[in-house]
């Protein structure tokens, strides 16, 4: 499910044309239809350029927002652009514990984006597995999960994390737990969609006709064959994931107070907002809206690209 | 049809019965049931005699069914922060949810028909592009952020709506209603929009693809070829023809917007179910949870219960496919 290196996408633009003429791998056209639309290449490079600052955060950042010890209560509370006492200039101002608000979404984009990123692709392993497992099974073992699935689905997402957060209590370990049980689902209704229609094919008669385990036949025929409408939907979740993440951190039920994630810092802002001081929840927000909006625009264009109904 | 009503209802009713399993197994089995249902203040005797009384010393499966036999009769344990039943709080919180629930239902509507037709008429147009890609946004976007900026924009920087709170009341049927006076009404205006968010954008997909569908339709080109005026063709028959999906897909959603009305309800100090469900998972006050899960969750069958029946009603072909499946 890894997108495709930055590098390749902007080495492989330019020179496109003459590349299609000499050796067109399946990757190299892909790249190239997914380039075909400048907002979504420019999504994705917001993207990669989000995840690097994430990545690289305790670099970038000029404070340690979690060392309480660099917080300085006297710099609480300071509009953008002034100079703290730690002598480096807050230009997103700092929140009420006197913590300096870039630094502070810096750290909290990684953990909105390892909550997401991780909780997505255990939702992903869970959901595949099982949808799998009713498209090749069929009969009882596909009613049985699908009608777990219909069940799932027909409650919004909100309740189920609620539900599952109001027994185990917070946490970030919960919080991931909540978001896999809410979003499995997904997977495997798509998952199962597909594959009824791979079962059918001719390749997966061969391997069943040469006596492949069923391990062996799900796991290295059909699952590579369902891939395309997986990774759209995965991109999708993940943005998803994100939004219910910041959510449930924003009702308080998410990430303890201690290491704060972008839902967080938003919430403790907000209690300053109303008193004109806009800066502790409004930058944040934007980091948190940039972040889902840029992986929403990327998941539209590989669906138009990966569908193969659309394909030129 | 009898037979399917039936089968239909057996289906809601294991349904419900595994929902009480799940919310028995939470409380009881995940944690300390004892801390969960005795009040943390109780000394050693109070302790002990509340675990007897509660059957805490009894086999599981015992306990279930004390459980399922309690909340048949509507006992679903005493808050301990009100000291009132679990039930009765959350009754008195309702009107307050399905309020607001209703206004954004309405909005929904209101916003979204108007758009989506006209996104529908002219889906070429750059006019509808913006509509479109704005409904996109209405998807994706947490609703609490959105919720933030109206609060930041209209409540706090333009000053000309309330932003928390109900605002006065007026009595009708015996239940406390904010609509009904000026000032109400004010208050209800900014989060009654920001729930209905995410429906205004379904809603404008669902009508720009059915008037899309509809107007190819051989009886809308009889109808222009009859000479009847444009505005006649739209709103009389393409517009009723959309209105099926659309009224049947927000009375559908009408559960998931109850449900989501918690963030609003956070955000703007709405004092319904949903702010009491928040604040007891704070305070840990556990009967309130399960109470509150459990009537959200019975609202929710009842709501797919009565959609799929009203379907096969309406359409033979429901029926007959679940006949041969």
């Amino acid at each position: 499910m890894s997108p495709p290196p930055a590098e390749a996408t902007t080495v492989a633009a330019p020179i496109a044309e003459p590349v299609r003429a000499a050796e067109e791998t399946p990757f190299r056209r892909f790249v190239a239809d997914f380039a075909e639309s400048k907002v979504a290449l420019g999504a994705f490079i917001c993207f990669v350029l989000i995840a690097l600052a994430a990545i690289f955060a305790p670099w970038i950042a000029p404070q340690n927002p979690y060392d309480l010890a660099q917080l300085d209560i006297m710099d609480g509370r300071m509009e953008p652009g002034t100079v703290g006492g730690a002598g480096f200039t807050y230009i997103l101002g700092t929140d009420d514990q006197g913590r300096d608000m870039f630094s502070g979404i810096l750290y909290g984009l990684r953990i909105s984006l390892m909550v997401g990123a991780g909780s997505a692709f255990i939702a992903f392993c869970f959901g595949t597995g099982l949808g799998l497992l009713a498209a090749y099974f069929g009969r009882r073992t596909d009613a049985v999960i699908m009608r777990l699935v219909d069940l799932q689905l027909s409650f919004p997402s909100i309740l189920v994390a609620l539900m599952i957060l109001a027994f185990l209590g917070k946490g970030i370990l919960n919080v991931v737990i909540a978001i896999v049980v809410v979003e499995w689902a997904y997977y495997a209704r798509t998952v199962r969609g597909t594959a009824l229609v791979e079962r059918r094919r001719e390749y997966i008669e061969a391997a069943e006709c040469l006596a492949l385990s069923h391990q062996r036949i799900v796991f290295r025929h059909l699952l590579p064959n369902c891939l395309p409408p997986l990774i759209v939907v995965g991109t999708m979740q993940v943005a998803r994931a994100i939004a219910l993440e910041a959510t449930l951190s924003f009702l308080g039920l998410g990430v303890p107070v201690t290491e704060p994630s972008l839902g967080l810092l938003i919430a403790n802002g907000y209690e300053y907002m109303l008193s004109g001081r806009y800066w502790i929840s409004f930058y944040p927000g934007i980091a948190l809206l940039v972040t889902i909006v840029v992986i929403n625009l990327v998941g539209d264009q590989l669906r138009d690209v990966l569908n193969p109904r659309l394909r030129k | 049809m009898i037979v399917y009503l039936i089968r239909r209802l057996m289906q809601s009713t294991l349904v419900v019965l595994a929902m009480t399993v799940i919310l028995f197994v939470g409380v009881y089995a995940i944690g300390d049931p004892v801390e969960i249902l005795i009040s943390p203040d109780a000394d050693q005797m109070e302790r002990e005699r509340a675990i007897a009384a509660l059957g805490l010393d009894r086999p599981l499966w015992l306990q279930y069914l004390t459980f399922l036999q309690n909340a048949l009769r509507g006992d679903l344990g005493r808050s301990f922060v009100f000291n009132e039943p679990a039930l009765t709080l959350i009754m008195q919180k309702m009107p307050a949810t399905l309020e607001l629930a209703f206004a954004a239902t309405f909005f929904a509507i209101l916003i979204g028909l108007p758009l989506g037709l006209w996104a529908g008429l002219r889906p070429e147009a750059r006019s509808s592009r913006v509509i479109m890609a704005t409904s996109i946004l209405g998807f994706s976007l947490p609703s609490f952020w959105v919720g933030l900026m109206l609060i930041m924009v209209f409540a706090v920087q333009l000053g000309w709506l309330p932003s928390t709170g109900r605002g006065p009341t007026a009595e009708l049927f015996g239940v406390q209603w904010s609509f009904l006076t000026i000032d109400g009404l004010r208050h209800l205006i900014l989060p009654a929009i920001n729930l209905s968010l995410f429906k205004v954008s379904l809603v404008i997909r669902l009508t720009r693809a059915g008037v899309r569908e509809t107007v190819l339709m051989d009886y809308v080109k009889f109808a222009r070829a009859k000479g009847l005026s444009e505005s006649r063709v739209i709103f009389v028959h393409v517009l009723k023809n959309i209105m099926i999906p659309v009224i049947t897909v927000t009375a559908l959603e009408f559960g998931s917007t109850i449900a989501f009305s918690v963030v609003t309800e956070s955000i703007f100090a709405w004092p319904g179910m949903g702010k009491l469900i928040i604040d007891s998972i704070y305070v840990l006050d556990r009967p309130v949870i399960v109470a509150y899960l459990m009537i959200i969750v019975l609202m929710f069958i009842m709501l797919n219960f009565t959609v799929d029946v009203l379907y096969s009603v309406l359409d033979p072909r429901v029926r007959l496919q679940d006949q041969k499946a």
